[in-house]
């Protein structure tokens, strides 16, 4: 955006992305962390803070943290340690959060973000892990506390807190920093990126600074961005705000604002809803964290390609567009489904157009559930394929096939079969159909003759009318002008 | 009688546990009333782990020395079903719904688990009369406080209303209340034994112990509950010895340290007299004395009245009104409510401590307090293992004086003052226990902590039994009708 109150500023931003990790059980007991569950189904006395409990980490959330680290290619600190946050809330069951401070598990990373075609790196500061914090139902407002509830099964889940430097330069780059870092983690497979429910929260530090200088100006925090296109506006929206309080010779406020979805603003928090001072101190109930090398050393051998890399090499080895290459590798399972159809059939152009515009009409290529489900695997997109390549069904009925294996989840084969759309190819009955058209159509027949040779246009639609689409077109072609050319 | 008595008795069939858990029952109902040491008598529970147990020495088969036994616990212990005060209004109703590691273990060994004891509120005190449910008393003298915080455990052991009983030391907690009811009480190294479910008051420091009358009983109950828990991310994985083994041998040949600091200035004259007697006797055994230094003794309370109430103001902080325990009504909103809930809740002991752990952890604050605490807790730590590199266990009074009176110890500085001698230890994450050592012209009784290399509780028993053995202090039982 470039509205004219902020053409003389430089717009910095950070983001703080906390990730939920997709481990089984919680970060510090074994209660199971699925989503949309009962509420309180899923807690046990540790998750809800009951007095006498004790945390005991999951080793699994230090692995995925590990790995998201080494994606990013951060240090993994040799030590680690936790902490305690505290403040007053009632969805935290303890008021204090298990948290990260001084001792985090990893610092001083980078993820590589794509801006008008060209490459540009955002450093990452830290990462770090959490554990969740409850959710608040209530019934009207706050103050009236009998008829708020607390469900404690989100309490306790392992989050990831990633926080990048100051190196975001617009609102855009923010949003395209936010889907990058969610394509690393779905890729990895640590975090399920769903926004809406929350597996993936974001909050920005917003500040401007005039052209040319090096200084920070005062930051403003935004909390609540739960979307993509959140992101975008509250940063546009912030931003506006802070260049138009500039230009008029005000000062920012360091504080923190929340971005109402509803009115489309950002509005300062209450300072109750924040605390001031967290009061950080060891968890004296964890020993500190030893990450051993060679776990880090096996952990990094066992990294997938990353969406980058991976996008390089549909361009490189197979032929494909950098747009179709973006496209497919929005999702580990959206490329692995293009590569394993390309093994089944190798003509990835072909297949990529397949994907894009049939397959994804009908499926979100983000979401890995439902890529990894789709009821058209990638062996049978290929078998569709083969039945076109080989004749068997011209490419407009092969869409017709397609929408019926995606509701029926059957095979094409089988489809084809079924409903008796194999392309008509037996010459005999198709020159009785063409001499049927022609007698019909002397019209056509004369105008073809008198030089409109597209006239054979119409001819050969007449042709596939009357075979209901099932003739081989081909076929159609040669007999159509042989039979002219005779007359 | 004791635990290894009862036993004994059970296995020839002279009395059964049911019936002593009965006679447990009866001498609390005619009792407590005057000691105060049961805020909740578990009768049913008892009796029918009594009956339980009955079944199983009758069948020949009993889960070892502790099947029936009957036993107390500091209600700072989380038990199923049954309520969980922690000596506080905040968490009068409290009923927690799973067992600490610590009573699954004993129930697992058979006892036979009678009530919860009084205590301190929220473990913080040296006297009991910091329990929001009334003072438990001394059962050798019932105008003197029984110490703090295990108070009420103490008082039960020494009273014979429990055979043996479990307490929690942060600062002293168990040493000092054994030393002034004249029990048996050790604090165990920090992670022998698992903290799941008990109620934090200072994680780093809290470790559960144990009451007893004599070192062999002691054996019995730290060998039941110590070992590796894996819910206590904490606890030490390190192999239990078998303690009561342990117990044989004496004490010839070992080095006794004798730390000058514990016997100077503010010590009463009894107790070091008591004390020296003590020492003198295990020379005659055969064991070696050495005079050392423990140059940090002094630091031990300033350190630890930082570190303890700064874990304490960020373990308290969930008692707010929300989810358990009282609510204070009327409120107009969350803010007041969780205030209002904690100003009614809480008492003034804990109150002060919340808040001087709250300014310590306090930015701008925390590096001059907690930080510089925790450096410091670390050279007294490495002073008790230099000492402890040279000898094998350190012998010291483990008060400065006897029994004080109810009321006695108004000023909190004197009642901190009180711990001088267990604080150190419990910095260090040492085991200790207190033994009886001799009575003052009052009859009240004397304590000699003797101080043991991590996880060598086994020398320490060890001690204990051989001056037990020496002497003839443990035939003197307390005047209670
Ligand atoms: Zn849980």
């Amino acid at each position: 955006m470039s509205a004219p109150a902020q053409a003389g500023w430089e717009v910095v931003i950070g983001l703080e992305v906390h990730a939920q990790l997709r481990t089984r059980s919680k970060m510090f007991c074994g209660c199971p962390t699925a989503f949309g569950a009962a509420p309180n189904s899923q807690t046990c006395p540790v998750c809800q803070g009951m007095p006498g409990t004790l945390p005991v980490i999951n080793r699994t959330a230090i692995e995925y943290a590990v790995r998201t680290a080494l994606a990013l290619d951060c240090r993994v600190n040799a030590g680690c340690r936790f902490a305690r946050k505290h403040y007053y809330y009632p969805d935290m069951p303890k008021n204090f959060q298990i948290s990260q401070y001084e001792e985090p598990l990893a610092e001083e990373g980078l993820l590589e973000i794509d801006i008008d075609g060209a490459a540009r790196p955002i450093g990452i500061q830290r990462l770090h892990l959490e554990e969740d914090v409850g959710k608040l139902l209530h019934e009207g407002t706050l103050a009236t506390a009998q008829a708020s509830l607390v469900d404690f099964n989100r309490s306790g889940v392992p989050l990831m807190e990633t926080v990048s430097k100051p190196d975001l330069r617009s609102p855009e780059e923010a949003a395209a920093y936010l889907r990058a870092f969610r394509a690393v983690l779905v890729y990895l497979g640590v975090c399920d990126g769903n926004m809406e429910e929350g597996s993936l929260r974001c909050d920005a530090n917003v500040s401007l600074r005039p052209r040319g200088s090096a200084g920070l100006g005062t930051k403003v925090e935004i909390k609540n961005l739960n979307s993509f296109r959140n992101v975008q506006r509250a940063l546009e929206y912030e931003v506006q705000r802070q260049a138009q309080a500039l230009e008029a010779g005000e000062r920012i406020v360091q504080e923190t604002r929340l971005w109402d979805a509803d009115r489309d603003v950002t509005r300062p928090m209450r300072s109750k809803e924040y605390a001031h001072d967290y009061r950080y101190f060891p968890e004296p109930d964890l020993v500190p964290l030893q990450i051993d090398r060679a776990w880090v050393d096996a952990i990094r051998r066992d990294l997938p390609e990353l969406p980058r890399a991976r996008r390089r090499r549909f361009v490189a080895q197979h032929g494909l567009p950098p747009y179709d290459a973006g496209v497919l590798t929005q999702s580990r399972a959206l490329a692995d489904y293009f590569e394993a159809a390309v093994r089944a059939f190798p003509q990835p152009k072909l297949v990529s157009n397949w994907i894009m515009s049939e397959l994804l009409r009908a499926l979100p290529g983000d979401d890995e559930r439902a890529i990894a489900g789709a009821p058209v695997t990638p062996e049978r997109l290929a078998g569709l394929l083969g039945l076109v390549q080989d004749g068997t069904i011209s490419g407009r009925i092969a869409k017709d096939v397609f929408e019926r294996m995606l509701r029926t989840g059957q095979d094409a084969p089988t489809i084809v079969a079924r409903e008796g759309l194999t392309q008509v190819a037996d010459e005999a009955a198709l020159a009785a159909v063409v001499d049927r058209v022609l007698a019909q159509n002397p019209r056509a027949v004369a105008d073809y003759r008198g030089g409109k040779t597209a006239a054979a246009k119409a001819l050969v639609g007449q042709v596939m009318k009357a075979t209901g689409g099932k003739a081989n077109p081909g076929i159609v072609n040669r007999l159509l002008e042989e039979k002219l050319s005779r007359i | 009688m004791t635990i290894h008595e009862l036993a004994e008795a059970y296995r020839r069939g002279e009395t059964t546990p049911s019936a002593v858990a009965e006679a447990h029952l009866a001498r609390i109902a005619a009792l407590d009333a005057k000691v105060g040491a049961f805020l909740t008598v578990t009768r049913e529970r008892a009796l029918a782990a009594a009956a339980a147990a009955d079944a199983r020495w009758r069948a020949g088969a009993p889960r070892g020395p502790l099947d029936g036994a009957p036993l107390a616990l500091k209600d700072v212990l989380c038990t199923k079903g049954v309520r969980t005060t922690c000596g506080s209004r905040i968490l009068e109703g409290f009923v927690p719904p799973y067992d600490a590691t610590v009573v699954e273990r004993l129930e697992a060994a058979g006892a036979v688990l009678l009530g919860k004891t009084n205590m301190d509120e929220f473990a913080m005190g040296s006297s009991t009369e910091h329990s929001a449910f009334g003072p438990t008393r001394n059962p050798w003298d019932l105008g003197r406080v029984p110490g703090g915080s295990s108070g009420g455990s103490a008082a039960a052991v020494a009273a014979e209303l429990a055979a043996g009983a479990l307490g929690t030391d942060t600062g002293g907690s168990v040493r000092q209340p054994a030393a002034f009811c004249g029990v048996v009480g050790l604090k165990p190294t920090y992670g022998r034994v698992s903290r799941y479910g008990l109620v934090a008051f200072a994680s780093s420091l809290d470790q559960v112990g144990t009451f007893a009358r004599d070192a062999r009983d002691t054996a019995l109950l730290l060998g039941a509950i110590a070992g590796h828990d894996p819910r206590d991310a904490t606890s030490v994985d390190a192999p239990v010895p078998d303690y009561t083994a342990a117990l044989a041998g004496g004490v010839r040949g070992l080095c006794l340290g004798v730390p000058r600091e514990y016997f100077g200035e503010g010590i009463d004259p009894e107790v070091a007299r008591a004390v020296r007697e003590a020492i003198e006797t295990l020379r005659g055994l055969g064991a070696v004395t050495e005079d050392v230094s423990l140059p940090t003794t002094d630091y031990g309370i300033a350190v630890y009245y930082v570190l303890a109430p700064a874990e304490a103001s960020s373990n308290l902080a969930r008692y707010d009104g929300v989810k358990y325990g009282l609510r204070t009504p009327g409120a107009k909103d969350l803010i007041e409510m969780e205030s209002r809930t904690r100003a009614a809740g809480f008492g003034a002991e804990v109150k002060r401590r919340i808040m001087l752990g709250t300014y310590a952890l306090s930015a701008g604050y925390y590096d001059a307090y907690y930080g510089r605490a925790q450096k410091v807790r670390t050279l007294v730590r490495r002073d008790l293992e230099a000492a402890l590199a040279r000898v094998d266990v350190l012998v010291a009074p483990t008060t400065p004086g006897v029994a004080f009176r109810l009321g006695e110890k108004a000023d909190p500085l004197a009642m901190y003052l009180n711990d001088v001698f267990t604080v150190p230890t419990s910095l260090a994450g040492l085991p200790a226990v207190s033994l009886r050592c001799g009575f003052s012209a009052a009859g009240l009784p004397v304590g000699l902590q003797l101080i043991g290399r991590a996880l060598d509780e086994a020398t320490l028993l060890r001690v204990a039994h051989a001056y037990e053995q020496a002497t003839g202090w443990l035939a003197r039982r307390p005047a209670l009708a």
